[in-house]
């Protein structure tokens, strides 16, 4: 039962096949079996998700459900979710109950699905491994002593060993991207602006985007039609008309042609990675498309601006975490001044005083110039490669990742080497386009993620294009037997 | 040595939106603490602004009147502090692209003389909520009403170069803005609220001595006394040779001293950024023009219009035409009564002389314009003299009916009727003989100054209705027999 997708799961809800309670139970079960060992969830909402299914399950009955009507998922911790502990991972929320509803988990739950639970994650989506968490690392079931990667590393894992049909994530330089491939998951950013970010915890407001983390394609799909489209909540959400997302995924890929940077098969790539993703290119030569050699020649230049232009952001955005209205306030406080860096310094991780710390750095009196306004100029260049190279192909593919999935423990004392895990990802959010990863193979036995980039609100032909190359491959379906690295 | 002043200001004017600058909550004064709030004025993690056009559209009126280029495209930036009432740490504001840019207006003073005074800016921003450090045992209570209320702030150039230049800036600042409805004016409750640059150099320099900033200056007369408090201050230093401090200041108008709150050093660096959570505002000429159409009558025009047809002297029309409700009601008087002149003065004198003394605003007069032009009307036509006219105005205020009504009820219509009046005089000549012989043996010049005399027996005869035009040539024939 739990490996089914997404369009059979509903057609045996309708069929009354199942009920939306019995699956929902079984997903609680799963969850109670392997989250001691994976620490994917950081709350399970067993008894509010099965009061949903019962719902559901009324819904269906009355003929008035709605698309995803009883499909258990579950949510990165940083969806507000009215009544719900909301965390961020982070301490300084560790005690916050959010009083409202994002758009992205209340138009889920308008169409029906049921929220199983809150998702680990590194604490404000600051990190590539999900080891930066309050509430403990989250562990790759493919290998457990191995990193789901992050940020949103809790979904990934979630939808990975089976606990979750699907899961939402965010992402700010690869956050869903990364776990997904990691993990072997099917994973979607989509186009900035397209998913609203009202009631998401900001990291890096101008780079945060949500999407649909699942087994497959299709079940982004479905997760997609729920949530994209425009919000009057969000200034940044772009009113473009949204898709029926499922209804080109089968079109045939004849004449499509792939772009292959150049720049993302260079030094640092892990052979075995690039064996896959050539593999896997190969595969859409198969089914009738063409590949052409690019450059994206400003590639490399998309780790300092995004260091730069995230901490930014961020040292603003987790100002108004002081202690004062709600989170963690330090024992005590002497004076003013006391609480707010005690609090502080309490409530938040090295890893996100660091970036606070750079951020202000960058932002400061004498240093705007150089730091902030140069990466701004620096992420116009990139945007212009994105756009000068899709002016030439179709999409962009390559790794997700230089690498698989690394040991836990191995980076976290080298931040540079951590952040240089991004150099594939950061750009796509910098430019602002759509991108996936798809399953593509497997690389000393861990799974390999295939990054496809396409043009602004192109995410109905990214769709497309991987639900294609997942009827023809079977990567997708494997799953993971949990018993390496226990 | 001889200073001379050099004076900047930097108003904050609140925008008399229904709702806030970045939210849906209502904007109102006075209500329960942090009931005026909704996700966004808390700072609530995930929540996000959403720009009130309502806002833009009265920031670009205003740019309209003060003779400004507006803001095709505009960015809100976010200012960075710390401070418990700034629920999200930085305060969204306008830095590098505000919504108006260079204008200017012209200030006349009492004197009559007109000067001109530069606009660097005017920008759009959210004000922060309210600390409250009574009542709640030892710690500070924070309400969040005010937070992202929306503030124009309007900044000068250092073109001003007096206390009474800055009043009569400021004063011109604040009737274009409730000329043009865009805030309400009220600086007692800080609807207006005024930060004033000041700095000395010697007369014929050219570089700008160094200025301190007085914040958060309440009202004209304060703004004034602080002026010259400063100055003073300043002068005092610079007299005895030494160097002025650029610092931030607050003046105690209880104490009429000017004190430092903190200095340059102390200043945070507020790492201003362009907002990422707001587009950037881009404007269509259309849109601009459009608004340009809306403009009402604004106070300059109004006066010149008053001179050239009420016929108004300059300060009289300057004087009605400084709030628009007073030109309104000034204007109301007139077509009831007839008479510009005797309008003008009827509301700047008697008129005004009752709701300063009661404390009221013109719109809230118990006398309306049109009862009030109907009672002058009455002058007009003679019925009665200015003198009753004001008792009954008293009246009127007091609720006692319509000019005519207290006309009739209290018979206080003058007599023109030559044969009672002469009756009337016959007997105040038989009661006074002595006056009377003194009189007819005076020459003519002291004549005139004699019958001031009779005119106030035959006054006090009449209770005040015999008409003086008819009075006097009849006194003269009889006393002159």
């Amino acid at each position: 039962m739990l490996e089914q997708n997404i369009s059979s799961l509903i057609k045996k809800l309708r069929q009354k096949e199942i009920t939306s309670v019995e699956l929902t139970q079984s997903y609680l079960n799963k969850i109670q079996e392997l989250n001691p060992s994976l620490n994917s969830f950081i709350t399970v909402c067993s008894e509010s998700a099965l009061a949903a299914a019962k719902k559901a399950d009324a819904a269906i009955d009355a003929g008035t459900a709605g698309p995803l009507a009883g499909i258990p998922i579950a949510h990165k911790d940083l969806f507000c979710t009215q009544g719900t502990l909301t965390t961020c991972a982070s301490k300084m929320l560790s005690n916050f109950v959010a009083p409202y509803e994002s758009t992205v988990t209340a138009r889920l739950e308008q169409a029906g699905a049921i929220m199983l639970g809150k998702t680990n994650m590194d604490e404000f989506a600051m990190g590539s491994s999900n080891e930066n968490s309050h509430y403990g690392l989250v562990k790759n079931p493919w290998n457990l002593n191995q990193v789901p990667g992050g940020s949103s590393g809790g979904s990934a894992v979630a939808v990975a060993a089976g606990m979750a049909v699907a899961t939402t994530g965010t992402d700010t330089g690869g956050s869903i991207r990364q776990p997904a491939s990691f993990c072997g998951i099917t994973g979607l950013k989509p186009t900035y602006g397209r998913v609203s970010r009202f009631g998401m915890i900001a990291y890096a407001s101008s780079l945060d985007q949500a999407g649909p983390m699942a087994r497959s394609a299709e079940d982004c799909a479905h997760l997609m039609n729920a949530i994209a489209g425009f919000d009057p909540q969000d200034s940044t959400s772009a009113e473009v008309d949204t898709q029926d997302y499922l209804a080109d995924l089968n079109k045939p890929l004849d004449g499509l042609t792939i772009g292959l940077p150049k720049e993302y098969f260079g030094e640092g790539l892990d052979s075995g990675v690039a064996d896959a993703i050539m593999q896997a290119v190969k595969e859409f030569e198969k089914l009738g498309a063409t590949v052409k050699d690019i450059s994206l020649p400003n590639l490399k230049l998309s780790i300092p601006a995004y260091y730069v232009i995230a901490p930014s952001e961020a040292s603003s955005n987790l100002s108004r975490f002081d202690g004062v209205r709600y989170g963690h306030r330090c024992e005590d406080p002497k004076d003013l001044l006391d609480m707010y860096t005690r609090s502080r310094a309490e409530g938040f991780s090295k890893e996100v005083q660091k970036r606070i710390m750079v951020g202000t750095y960058a932002l400061s009196e004498g240093y705007y110039d150089a730091y902030y306004l140069k990466a701004q100029r620096i992420r116009r260049l990139i945007k212009q490669d994105f756009v000068n190279a899709l002016n030439e192909v179709d999409v962009i593919m390559g790794p997700v990742a230089p690498t698989t999935a690394f040991s836990i423990g191995s980076k976290t004392d080298d931040p540079v080497a951590m952040y240089l895990e991004d150099i594939y990802t950061l750009s796509v959010n910098l430019a602002g386009i759509p991108a996936m990863s798809v399953p593509a193979g497997f690389s000393n036995e861990m799974p390999v993620g295939l990054q496809i980039m396409g043009n602004y609100f192109a995410e109905s032909k990214l769709l497309n294009i991987a639900h294609q190359f997942q009827q023809n491959t079977d990567w997708h379906l494997q799953t993971p037997s949990m018993d390496k690295g226990a | 040595m001889n200073w001379e002043i050099v004076i900047g200001l930097e108003i904050h004017a609140q925008l008399s939106t229904q709702s806030k600058l970045f939210s849906g909550a209502p904007v109102s004064f006075g209500a329960e603490a942090n009931t005026q709030t909704t996700l966004v004025d808390l700072g609530m993690p995930g929540a996000l602004p959403v720009f009130n056009k309502e806002a833009l559209r009265m920031a670009v009126m205003f740019g309209h009147a003060v003779n400004a280029e507006i803001g095709m495209t505009s960015v809100f930036a976010r200012k960075n502090y710390f401070y418990p009432d700034l629920p999200k740490g930085y305060q969204t504001s306008q830095m590098d692209d505000p919504i108006v840019g260079v204008g200017h207006l012209d200030v006349t003073l009492d004197d009559g003389t007109t000067s001109r005074i530069g606009i660097t800016r005017a920008h759009l921003e959210e004000d922060a909520g309210k600390s409250l450090h009574e009542d709640f045992h030892g710690m500070s209570g924070i309400d969040l009403n005010r937070s992202s209320t929306p503030l124009l702030e309007i900044v000068s150039e250092p073109d001003i170069r007096s206390a009474k230049e800055a009043v009569a800036y400021v004063k011109m600042i604040h009737s274009i803005v409730t000329y043009l409805g865009i805030c309400d004016g009220n600086m007692a409750e800080g609807s207006m609220r005024c930060d004033v640059n000041i700095s000395l150099r010697p007369k014929g320099q050219i570089e700008y001595g160094t200025r301190t900033e007085i914040k958060n200056v309440n009202s004209f007369r304060f703004i004034e006394k602080a002026i010259y408090t400063e100055v003073e201050r300043q002068a005092d230093i610079l007299e005895d040779g030494g160097r002025i401090i650029q610092e931030t200041r607050l003046y105690d108008p209880e104490k009429d001293e000017t004190r430092s709150m903190r200095s340059k050093e102390d200043a945070n660096d507020y790492r201003y950024f362009p907002c990422p959570d707001l587009l950037p505002v881009v404007l269509t000429q259309e849109y601009v023009d459009q608004i340009k159409q809306t403009l009402p009558e604004l106070p300059t025009e109004k006066a010149t219009r008053f001179m050239s047809e009420y016929k108004l002297s300059e300060y009289d029309a300057g004087v009605i035409s400084s709030t628009r409700p007073m030109a309104d009601y000034f204007e109301l008087v007139n077509k009831a009564a007839g008479d510009s002149k005797l309008s003008a003065n009827w509301v700047m004198g008697e008129l005004s002389k009752l709701l300063n003394q009661n404390q009221t605003d013109i719109k809230d007069s118990p006398v309306d314009a049109h009862n009030l032009g109907l009672l002058l009307a009455r002058i007009k036509d003679n019925t009665i003299n200015g003198k009753t006219a004001k008792d009954i105005l008293l009246n009127m205020w007091n609720g006692e009916g319509s000019a005519d009504e207290i006309i009739d009820k209290k018979g206080l219509k003058q007599v023109t009727d030559t044969g009672a009046i002469e009756s009337m005089i016959k007997e105040i000549i038989d009661a006074n003989p002595a006056q009377v012989d003194q009189f007819r043996a005076a020459e003519a010049d002291k004549q005139k100054k004699m019958i001031g005399f009779f005119m106030g027996k035959a006054m006090k005869a009449s209770q005040g209705k015999a008409n003086p035009g008819v009075v006097t040539p009849i006194l003269m024939k009889l006393l002159k027999g």
